[in-house]
């Protein structure tokens, strides 16, 4: 039998939390995508001022573990969406196998960005940390990798938090078929998740993919 | 007295882990005043080094020092969050007939942070302080500077999110939690410009927060993007920056502007003239004031098609601020006028913000600026805003919803004194740095040719009457705490939902839900003022 | 009881996020100049648009929800096209 639904004080019905909830996550969604967007402003700075630089840059990223990273992402996007309709449709199991599989593949995520920095250590692409780039490219190739390293450290961070969220979801997940609260919450979870995906989306292609037809 | 929201709970933990707007609004200003009287201090160190045109009070270091602290506090700890999360927390839920705002525990949180970034900024300026002025242009602050530029930072970085919060606290709240019957176009003007605040707060902080995470990287790990030795552009800070600082200082003056529409409606018993325009103003001048950053970077190396374009585009965002003076005016015209000192605080603000306002079109003048950039005229202008708007509305303000908020009416008399003795300490203090900065004294410095004394004097003795004047409220606002009389629920006969409730009002804030039927600022329906 | 599985649209939408993967990668790989970045701009807008219309499920929500989505990214171009100008008329 489910419970009822219990609202804040200040609330006056669950209509109003499900809609404050929604409004609120994207309006923290749109801060994210500002603080990025620093981010990707000083990247097309720096490529429209060395555009050559950028793409011999380009060319030292790993693209098979880029790639490979962007397809765990999108899939794991995919698993909190269908947890979500599971959700609704108040198949529990489904929803804690589901949010299981996108925790498992955001980790996958994170331990093959590690393999990718130490990689990147290894072939002195860290900028203060043994950096050491011979050529005219070399100023430019810095530049670069400041950003790709801020970036994806910051997208990192964003994605390990999300991973946590999902993880109280995940032990929480017994309540979706009797409590209209977790669905709310779960909905607001995955929309940050999904905008972590997003920003992905956008640095795979600004970080993987220049210089590649050079 | 009745149940109110100070009644309930006298506990430490009652206050310090409260989920109640109303008495985060006193943590808050609280905080405010500790944090004003430190920024204070500052500029009052300043000004004594001023009276005289050799360094005698302070080294040059020190200097630096001193004036980049004033800026950091004022700007980030006392301008940004003064209305919103004092007056703006206690009232807007209030005002719209709710029961709180929309996330309560996230409004704690931001409080929370804060005193955090608070306490993290005082660390580092209390350590030795740092010295690149509150802009924090590089590459001096990440390769060159001798100070605490990263704690500083921090600091910074962390009271950003308290606004970020806030502002998607106001945001939700107002969408989503106003009372039945209260549309939009029936909202008092104070919602309308918290709103607008509340956009710039919420799309711009992250800017800054970005900008801080690459400053702090640079200065920590010695390489970054904006060292110009390998290939970065001190530029791309000065436009990151910016793209924030600007809209914050529409932060700082939009809630300003939204106490003076209550403030001049009120002592003027008179509905606003044209609502709708002073609302779309507001939002106006939120949405213009991300396009005009550039015109702190004229003399930069910015290029001139740039420049021409900042430049154009702030002749245009001035137009929604004129538009607000005017209707103001023509609010005033053949009200009936009563002058508490909540009014007498709005009239100055008008007459202030007006001249600030002018100046900032000089400045907006490429041949202009070329000359007045860094200099006191410069000084000059921002003061005029900040001080002789903000701070005054804030004030303003704070008369005015004193009897709300803590239930007590303090005396008319030394308020209105403290209100006047404010304005002419002000001007005496500020107009003078127009003069200065006019004929070439450049700002940041503490050693000046001896003919500019005579306005350095002038000024600085204006400042010992402004400082004067700011003391007068601690007294006879205190003094009201504890010998003021009860108030009743609304003293000045104002419109509004916050005056249907008690003064103070219950934790609650309603003991029914109110429902509005009325259109905002009907004063030919309001009750009479219980103080004439 | 009808075990649950995941609507079609889901996985199609998922089935269409690979591709268009796949032809990013490809087509980064072919030389077409200043294109190469456009185009790689464009499919991460259209993976974008896939995943803010079925995944966060834009497509069914009210019109002021999607206000809020777009102005963070409408603030972003204000960020990126005025921010940019000054460095690309440089002389």
């Amino acid at each position: 039998m489910p419970e009822p639904d219990e609202i804040a004080a200040h609330l006056s019905s669950s209509e109003q939390r499900d809609e404050i909830l929604e409004l609120g996550m994207w309006t923290f969604l749109s801060t994210e995508v500002l603080l990025f967007g620093g981010l990707i402003l000083t990247y097309m700075v720096y490529r429209h001022a060395d555009p050559q630089s950028f793409a011999e840059a380009g060319r030292q990223t790993r693209i098979v573990i880029g790639t490979i990273n962007t397809a765990v992402l999108l899939t794991s996007s995919f698993c909190v969406a269908a947890a979500i309709q599971a959700g609704e449709s108040g198949a529990a199991k489904a929803v804690r196998g589901l949010l299981a599989a996108a925790i498992v593949l955001g980790l996958i995520f994170l331990g093959l960005k590690g393999v990718e920095y130490l990689g990147e250590y290894r072939d002195h692409l860290v900028p203060g940390i043994d950096f050491e780039q011979s050529g005219s490219h070399a100023q430019g190739i810095r530049l670069f990798f400041m950003f790709y390293f801020v970036a994806t450290g910051l997208h990192a961070v964003h994605l390990l938090c999300g991973v946590i969220v999902l993880a109280i979801f995940l032990r929480c997940a017994f309540q979706v078929a009797r409590n209209a609260r977790y669905l709310a919450g779960l909905r607001t979870a995955g929309l940050y998740w999904h905008f972590v995906d997003v920003v992905w989306i956008f640095l795979y292609a600004l970080i993987y993919l220049p210089g590649r037809s050079g | 007295m009745s149940n109110n929201y100070l009644t309930d709970g006298y506990t430490l933990r009652s206050w310090f882990f409260t989920i109640d707007h109303k008495r985060i609004a006193i943590l808050y200003f609280a905080s405010l005043i500790f944090l004003f009287l430190i920024g204070g201090a500052a500029a009052t160190m300043i000004r004594i080094e001023l009276v005289t045109p050799q360094a005698d009070l302070v080294s040059s270091d020190t200097y630096n020092r001193l004036f980049t602290m004033h800026g950091i506090i004022m700007v980030w700890f006392f301008l940004i969050p003064s209305i919103p999360n004092t007056l703006g927390n206690f009232i807007v839920p209030l005002m719209i007939g709710a029961r709180d705002l929309a996330f309560p525990r996230l409004n704690l949180a931001s409080w929370y942070l804060f005193m955090l970034g608070a306490a993290i900024t005082l660390y580092a300026i209390f350590m030795g302080g740092i010295d690149t002025g509150w802009t924090l242009y590089t590459p001096f602050s990440t390769l060159y500077s001798n100070s605490y530029v990263a704690v500083a930072a921090a600091g910074i970085f962390v009271a950003g999110f308290s606004s970020i919060l806030t502002g998607l606290n106001f945001i939700v709240t107002i969408h989503k939690l106003r009372a039945p019957g209260l549309t939009w176009y029936k909202l008092p003007l104070f919602i309308w410009s918290l709103y607008a605040t509340s956009i710039i707060l919420v799309l711009a902080t992250p800017v800054l927060a970005i900008t801080l995470v690459l400053l702090a990287a640079e200065r920590i790990f010695g390489v970054g993007v904006f060292d110009p030795r390998i290939g970065g552009d001190p530029l791309l800070f000065q436009h990151l920056f910016w793209f924030y600082s600007h809209p914050a200082v529409y932060i700082m003056i939009l809630p300003g502007m939204g106490v003076v529409n209550e403030l001049i409606t009120c002592y003027s018993r008179k509905k606003i003239f044209g609502y709708k325009f002073v609302a779309w103003a507001s939002l106006a001048i939120a949405a213009a004031g991300f396009l005009v950053w550039g015109h702190h970077m004229f003399v930069s190396g910015q290029s001139l098609i740039a420049s021409l374009v900042f430049s154009f585009m702030s002749f245009v965002v001035a137009v929604p601020s004129a538009i607000k003076v005017f209707n103001w005016t023509a609010t005033l015209h053949k009200g009936t006028l009563r002058f508490d000192a909540p009014m007498l605080y709005a009239l100055g603000f008008i007459g202030l913000f007006t001249m600030g306002g002018l100046t900032g079109l000089f400045l907006a003048c490429l041949a202009f600026d070329v000359y007045a950039t860094d200099t006191y005229f410069v000084v000059a202008h921002f003061h005029y805003i900040m001080v002789g708007g903000m701070v005054t509305a804030y004030f303003g303000g704070l008369h005015y919803w004193w009897p709300k908020i803590t239930g007590r009416m303090y005396s008319d008399y030394w308020a209105r004194a403290a209100a006047i003795l404010i304005f002419l300490g002000f001007n005496l203090t500020f107009f003078p740095q127009f003069i200065l900065g006019v004929e070439g004294m450049p700002r940041r410095y503490h050693v000046y040719p001896p003919e500019f004394q005579v306005w350095n004097a002038l000024s600085s003795g204006g400042a010992t009457i402004l400082a004067a004047a700011y003391l007068l409220p601690v007294f006879y606002l205190g003094y009201s705490l504890f010998f003021g009389a009860r108030a009743p629920a609304n003293p000045w006969g104002a419109t509004g939902l916050e005056w249907q409730t008690s003064s103070p009002p219950p934790k609650l804030n309603f003991d029914k839900q109110p429902v509005v039927t009325s259109p905002p600022y009907d004063y030919e329906h309001a009750p009479e003022p219980q103080n004439a | 009881m009808i075990s649950w599985r995941p609507s079609n649209g889901l996985i199609a939408c998922w089935a269409a996020l690979m591709a268009l993967l796949a032809l990013t990668v490809t087509l980064a790989y072919q030389p077409l100049g200043t294109f190469n970045f456009v185009v790689a701009l464009c499919i991460a807008l259209i993976k974008t648009t896939l995943v803010m219309t079925v995944f966060m499920e834009l497509g069914e929500r009210p019109g002021l929800v999607r206000v809020f989505a777009a102005a963070g990214f409408f603030w972003l171009m204000i960020l990126l096209w005025l921010g940019l100008m000054d460095f690309v008329t440089r002389a």
